[in-house]
């Protein structure tokens, strides 16, 4: 579903990628572990159509012939960046964001949307009185409105609380049973490890592990991944 | 055409809850017009040729400082990376930034113009309809310009600066067939010679707002 080859980037002299290869297949569950600067959120931003790789190539749905903008309604991005106006209410910030994805706007599934993230009874607050765990929770809704196949996910647990914690992990793991792709990049090793199928350590910007979960146990992983990225 | 009209709804709807860009565009424009009608205290008696020169000022600066609000708004909490997510073109992204920004600086324009008929004790009921088709033409010109430029500032660290250093080098022949053709309807009645300053600026705005629609896609990304 989504190929990576020989990606490279470079911001000035810094190189945050170098010549990464992965390929993701329909339904699988990766987490992207490393270190602050490894390359994890560029990787997101490039296969999310958000950043413009320096060299090599990502492919989506490389079997079908899409314009690169459809592509975009076929993703979902969740970072620690809401993407909520803060001045809109909740159920504004869906409407318009369901506008722009050509979804129907129509107040009762907004409603069901907001709701299904644990914040009925809310809908018109503005985005500004909400707390850090709930908008947190409306961003989910906005990068899952359009029902994408592809879930990128840059540390999408920053912030949360453990009832927020949860609640993210319970919706990603149910998203991942209905067949959906997920890339996640994560710090928490033993949460990654819980919740993925695979697991890749980028290091200087190249995977450095590319692992299937069943292959190791959680405190192997764990050693390896101290000894890839210690200094 | 509905995704246009969804993004210039929403700027609308965040500036009517904050009133944060007109209410800066207003007191700005207004204080420039205070600060020309105490510095050529002097000319009173002759000021009507200056007037569409201070006009023109006042709209620039709080046209500028309007134009600044637009894409930072847009940064906080990553919401342009989110409007960057949805499957629309970019020049869609264009157009209904341009329009939000076009409209609130007309808005500005009226309430400064306003207060430059009072300030300078001016009466023009005759030749407001002229004066309302060349400050739209001015303002599309303008905003045409200036909304690629703001996508372009707001990703510096300097943007506040930036911004005005490179749009008016820019924006230099709206302005200055602007002021002329301001100039020919509050000042002469040979309202024929309008023509070559009107088209110029048409001419500038569909030119600048094509380019601009088409780099737009490219001064997103990073």
């Amino acid at each position: 579903m989504i190929e990576v080859r020989g990606l490279a980037k470079y911001f000035g002299r810094f190189s945050a990628l170098r010549g990464l290869d992965l390929s993701v297949g329909a339904g699988e569950f990766i987490a992207l572990f490393g270190r602050n600067g490894a390359g994890k959120t560029t990787l997101l931003r490039i296969v999310a159509g958000l950043s413009h790789p320096s060299s090599g190539q990502v492919e989506i749905h490389p079997d079908r012939a899409v314009v690169p903008r459809y592509l975009r309604g076929c993703i979902g991005y969740l970072s620690h960046n809401t993407s909520l106006y803060m001045d809109l209410t909740a159920i504004e910030n869906l409407r318009f964001y369901a506008q722009l994805m050509d979804l129907p706007v129509d107040d009762d599934v907004l409603m069901r949307r907001i709701s299904q993230v644990g914040l009925s009874g809310r809908e018109r607050e503005p985005v500004r009185n909400y707390s850090r765990g709930m908008q947190q929770r409306l961003a989910i809704a906005r990068a899952f409105l359009h029902d994408p196949d592809i879930l990128l996910l840059d540390e999408p647990f920053t912030g949360l609380d453990q009832a927020g914690s949860a609640f993210l992990k319970n919706y990603l793991l149910s998203a991942h049973s209905r067949g959906k792709t997920c890339m996640m990049a994560i710090h928490d090793a033993a949460l990654g490890y819980e919740m993925a199928d695979r697991l890749v350590v980028i290091d200087k910007g190249a995977a450095a592990l590319d692992v299937p979960k069943q292959s190791v146990s959680l405190a192997e992983f764990q050693e390896k991944f101290m000894s890839l990225t210690a200094d | 055409m509905t995704k246009i009209w969804a993004i210039f709804r929403k700027d609308l709807l965040i500036e009517l809850r904050t009133k944060d860009t007109l209410n800066s565009m207003l007191f700005f424009g207004v204080v420039v017009l205070v600060i020309f009608n105490f510095s050529l205290e002097s000319l009173r008696e002759s000021i009507r040729p200056a007037v569409p020169g201070i006009l023109w000022v006042a709209f620039a600066f709080s046209g500028t400082l309007g134009l600044n609000r637009m894409f930072a708004a847009e940064k906080e909490n990553g919401c342009l990376q989110g409007l960057l997510m949805v499957p629309v073109d970019r020049g869609t992204i264009y157009f209904g930034k341009m329009l939000a920004a076009t409209v609130f600086m007309f808005i500005s324009e009226i309430v400064i113009f306003v207060f430059t008929l009072v300030f300078f004790n001016l009466t023009v009921w005759g030749e407001i309809p002229y004066l309302a088709l060349v400050f739209l033409i001015g303002t599309l010109g303008f905003t045409a310009v200036g909304t690629l430029l703001s996508a372009i500032a707001v990703n510096t660290k300097l943007r506040e600066v930036l911004l005005p250093l490179i749009l008016f080098p820019v924006i230099l022949p709206i302005l200055v067939n602007a002021v002329e053709a301001t100039n020919i309807i509050l000042n002469t009645t040979e309202y024929r010679s309008l023509r070559l300053p009107v088209s110029i600026m048409s001419v500038f705005t569909i030119v600048f707002g094509t380019i601009s629609f088409l780099l737009f896609e490219y001064v997103l990304e990073d």
